[in-house]
């Protein structure tokens, strides 16, 4: 106990004095920083705790290097270097005086090999040490892995960390790391109690492994509370799990609207089966990755725009195809449903080799920019922001085509040609043109739900087939025709497969939705929001 | 189904009579190698480098001056991921071409489908991709890795090195994940591992949608104990796996995923910054730093005229597969499928990782396990391999129905499933 405290001492010593401090420390600290270049993966936990004991602030750059691979030794003397890379050499850096020592060529230099367990002692050792950081970033993130690795010895150091930390979000995490640690020591049973508590209050998901360990080391007098607690938080959980389904069940069903909603257009408005849907979400996933590989290449500080820039291409790229299409084949075949399922069919086949043969059959890779990464909690759901965007993505493209459709002479013009459109052509509508440009429209905004599935699926020539016959469905369980059943349509397959998922399981739960869905088609077998009147016969 | 394969079976026709038929060379004078690797379809992704590989392979064996004085001829076929049409092309290859050897299949159904075309025409096909085992067959040669040369190496790492006490199998249904998801169990269960302790999960062909399965692997691995992934999920529904799991925050030093089916090629398509420190069990990495595989990756990148190409593991046991062939034959004198069959078992020549590779009488070869860690150049890092070389077994000694069979295509046995508890060739055990 008294050398734990005594690291601490020290630590807070060196922080006020650094200059003074680190030139005396310079040569042991040196020998330990050197020693990282012969020790082994087995070993190397034990050279991170000496230097993490060190309580140097200037050890905290090298470990940081450490974790992410950046600690290279020279071969020739065995000394070792921070580095980043600068085109095929490496550019080195001293890791004490923080002096860039000029390049290298790799093969002079050997990585310090890393892996999970010595990623995790750096976690650790790095969260002791930047504790009581001035930046605010950094001791959140310290205050987070001392709560991922809790030890009853890191307790002097949270406690100190806690009677100066103001910051309220760090507090909590502290108070929560400090309860775990407490429930590990050797602390008497009030303070324990009090911890299990403290765990009970704050704690999700989180605090569940850490008090189902503690419940096995704990004596006769906390079992009793600690499962209480358990059950508590589980019960919770369990409420959360319900509104966890729910939210995953829009989020697909956010996808599945993406994926039908333009050919909501080309076959519920127009009534062509066209199989080459799924390609022009392909083509948009494509045309995304070709703007980001722009953008990488020439203006890399723009890669956070590169969807938005990809969205209006991807439109017009689609579109154009779309255009294409129909001028060339579709229109000579109006009123061939068998026809136009074939030829569309090989019009997909056709654009998936076309585009196998320029991209190679591999996958490509799309980034997530930053605003899409990661994840937040909300109470006791977990939303990732790419799933958050892509529903209220759905959602805009939605209002939009509905506005479209509904409001503007275009849109009345379409209406009017699939309705009927030999009176529509009376009235001095020129129906070929409405026609072209419909389904380009539909194709343009399969396009642009490319742009936005390029971030959860494969960007691969396969990439439309997945979401073919999952389009036809909502379509055709919503309501051929009619936009708002392809909305509920989209929306109430997510959530019902979402829920059938847990308990049976996903291969199950897809034969199940796709069940239900032909026997509710057998009832109503014009889907959940059917035409009426007039326009069902035209 | 039949129109859909038909009308593209046409297309194909159509796009592949440009492409198809590299060798330029006299007919009377070459030996033929059949490549059955599908170029379109769900498994293009995987199987066209392996066509590129073999080219690539007879290629650079033409240059050294053929084979028995005569020069190597590919004859590609493109079976369209259409496992019947597996069947049917193999035995164009064999009956029409007259190929001497075939390399190819990638799944195991599309292998399952063309072994009664080999024993009929008593051809010889050699096998690249790691594979669920619970087969030895006379004319099929199983580069690949068995479950314990990749499978069962794995999971006792992350025993040893990681303290894993909980585990989730997570696969893609069909049989090859779910064979070694229950050879795995039943290892596991052998370790002393209880059964509440293991949480299996299948996902169909292709799955996107990854949201539930991943916050049950959260909650699976919030209950104290060290938890890992052990992941069989094949193909396409890899990317969306993982982009789940770093946006859902699961990083490796806390729920570490082991992948069987995840190499270099199927990380090109992924952005691995989030991903480093989860793991895959291969006998190959393109980051094994020798000499030979130096040399490898020279000419595959001045092949395909591609400096960002990876090369990977079904690639290695092409090669090894490859180069015991053109042994074998040399040994045999001949292309005789009788002779070569007889000639291989034997038969070392140098893999890629460092080392020799060895054909062994149950017709699997020797290899040396490696454990790799994604790094964020998408590349893995080896941290951990066997001490020697493993022996592919080809029926695990932890399934009840396998663990007395033994395969040995040497006379006088020449049996593939020969039972040592029954004395008697044939049938499952017990």
């Amino acid at each position: 106990m008294y050398r734990i405290l005594r690291t601490v001492l020290m630590t807070l010593i060196l922080w006020a004095a650094i200059p003074a401090a680190g030139l005396r420390a310079e040569e042991p600290l040196r020998d330990l920083v050197n020693a990282l270049g012969t020790a082994k993966l087995s070993n190397m936990d034990e050279h991170i705790a000496a230097l993490a004991k060190s309580g140097d602030p200037k050890i905290v750059p090298i470990l940081e290097a450490l974790g992410d691979g950046n600690l290279y030794v020279r071969k020739a003397d065995g000394q070792v270097f921070l580095t980043h890379e600068s085109g095929t050499a490496l550019t080195l850096t001293d890791p004490l005086s923080g002096e860039s020592v000029g390049e290298a060529p790799k093969s002079a230099l050997s990585k310090i090999k890393v892996n999970n367990g010595v990623r995790r002692a750096v976690r650790a050792a790095l969260g002791g040490l930047t504790l009581l950081s001035p930046d605010r970033n950094q001791r959140l993130k310290a205050a987070q892995s001392i709560l991922q690795s809790p030890n009853a010895d890191a307790l002097p150091t949270i406690e100190n960390a806690l009677s100066a930390e103001k910051d309220a979000a760090i507090r909590t995490l502290l108070e929560q790391a400090r309860a775990t640690a407490i429930l590990a020591s050797d602390r008497p049973g009030d303070e324990k109690r009090q911890a299990v508590q403290t765990l009970k209050q704050n704690g999700g998901r989180e605090a569940l492994p850490i008090l189902s360990a503690a419940l096995g080391t704990a004596d006769e007098t906390l079992k009793p509370e600690i499962e209480a607690a358990l059950a508590s938080i589980e019960q919770t959980q369990a409420l959360w799990a319900g509104g966890q389904n729910v939210w995953y069940g829009l989020s697909l069903g956010s996808v599945l609207l993406l994926a039908a909603i333009g050919l909501a257009i080309t076959f519920g408005v127009m009534g062509i089966i066209n199989m080459a849907h799924g390609e022009m979400v392909m083509l948009g996933a494509y045309t995304t990755f070709l703007v980001q590989e722009i953008v990488r290449t020439s203006f890399p500080g723009l890669f956070d725009w590169s969807l938005a820039i990809a969205l209006p291409l991807a439109f017009l790229v689609t579109g154009a195809v779309g255009l294409a299409i129909e001028r060339g084949v579709i229109r000579f075949l109006y009123g061939r449903p068998l026809e136009t399922l074939l030829a569309t069919w090989g019009i997909s086949l056709i654009l998936q080799q076309a585009v196998r043969s320029i991209f190679g059959p591999t996958n490509r890779e799309v980034g997530n920019p930053s605003w899409m990464s990661g994840a937040f909690e909300l109470g006791g759901l977990t939303i990732t922001w790419n799933r958050l965007w892509i529903i209220l993505f759905a959602l805009t493209v939605f209002a939009g085509l509905l506005f479209l459709l509904k409001k503007t002479p275009m849109g009345l013009q379409m209406r009017a040609v699939t309705q009927n459109r030999r009176m529509a052509s009376s009235m001095g509508i020129r129906t070929p043109v409405v026609d072209a440009l419909t389904f380009a429209l539909g194709s343009g905004i399969a396009g642009m739900a490319g742009v936005a599935l390029s971030q959860i699926d494969n960007v691969s020539p396969n990439l439309g087939q997945g979401y073919i016959i999952d389009s036809f469905m909502v379509v055709v369980f919503g309501g051929v025709g009619n936009l708002w059943g392809t909305l509920v349509g989209a929306f109430s397959l997510g959530i019902l497969n979402k829920f059938l998922e847990p308990y049976a399981g996903a291969v199950l739960g897809k034969i199940l939705v796709l069940v239900l869905i032909i026997l509710f088609i057998q009832k109503r077998p014009r889907g959940l929001f059917a035409l009426k009147g007039r326009a069902v016969e035209a | 189904m039949t129109i859909r394969a038909r009308v593209s079976g046409a297309f194909l026709a159509a796009a592949l009579s440009t492409t198809a038929f590299h060798g330029a060379f006299a007919a009377e004078d070459t030996i033929k190698v059949g490549i059955l690797h599908s170029l379109s379809g769900t498994m293009a992704i995987s199987e066209t480098t392996l066509k590129d590989a073999m080219l690539m392979l007879i290629d650079e064996q033409n240059k050294k001056g053929g084979l028995l004085g005569k020069k190597l001829e590919a004859v590609v076929v493109d079976p369209a991921s259409d496992w019947p049409l597996f069947a049917e092309k193999a035995r164009e290859l064999i009956s029409v071409d007259k190929v001497s050897a075939v390399f190819g299949c990638w799944t195991s159904v599309s292998r399952k489908s063309v072994l009664p075309v080999f024993e009929e025409l008593n051809s010889i096909l050699f096998y690249p991709v790691q594979y669920e085992g619970e087969e030895s067959q006379r004319n099929v040669f199983y580069t690949g890795a068995a479950p314990n040369q990749q499978a069962i190496p794995a999971v006792d790492y992350l025993m040893e090195n990681e303290e894993v006490e909980r585990w989730v199998l997570a696969g893609t249904d069909y049989v090859y994940p779910r064979t070694t998801n229950k050879i795995l169990e039943a290892y596991l269960i052998s370790k002393g591992v209880k059964p509440e302790d293991i949480m299996i999960n299948y996902t169909p062909f292709g799955h996107s949608d990854w949201q539930t399965i991943v916050s049950d692997v959260k909650k699976f691995g919030s209950a104290g104990k060290k938890t890992a992934v052990v992941s069989t999920i094949n193909g396409d529904a890899n990317v969306p796996f993982y982009k789940e799991l770093a946006n859902q925050g699961v990083k490796a030093e806390d729920i570490p995923v082991v992948a069987f089916s995840v190499g270099e090629e199927e990380l090109a398509g992924l952005d691995t910054g989030p991903l480093v420190g989860h793991l895959a069990a291969w006998n190959y990495f393109q980051s094994v730093d020798n000499p030979a595989n130096a040399e490898f990756i020279k000419t595959w990148k001045a092949y395909t005229k591609n400096d960002k190409r990876v090369t990977n593991d079904p690639m290695e046991a092409h090669y090894i597969g490859f180069n015991m062939w053109l042994k074998a034959v040399e040994k045999a004198g001949t292309t005789d499928t009788d002779a070569v069959l007889d000639a291989m078992v034997g038969i070392s020549v140098p893999n890629l990782s460092g080392g020799y590779s060895t054909m062994m009488p149950n017709h699997h070869i020797t290899k040396p396990v490696l454990i790799g860690e994604i790094q964020t150049d998408g590349q893995f890092e080896t941290v951990w391999e066997t001490p020697g070389l493993v022996v592919g077994d080809e029926w695990s000694d932890y399934l009840p129905d396998s663990k007395d069979l033994i395969a040995d295509w040497r006379a006088p046995m020449s049996c593939g499933n020969f039972n040592v508890a029954t004395g008697k060739c044939g049938g499952k055990g017990s």
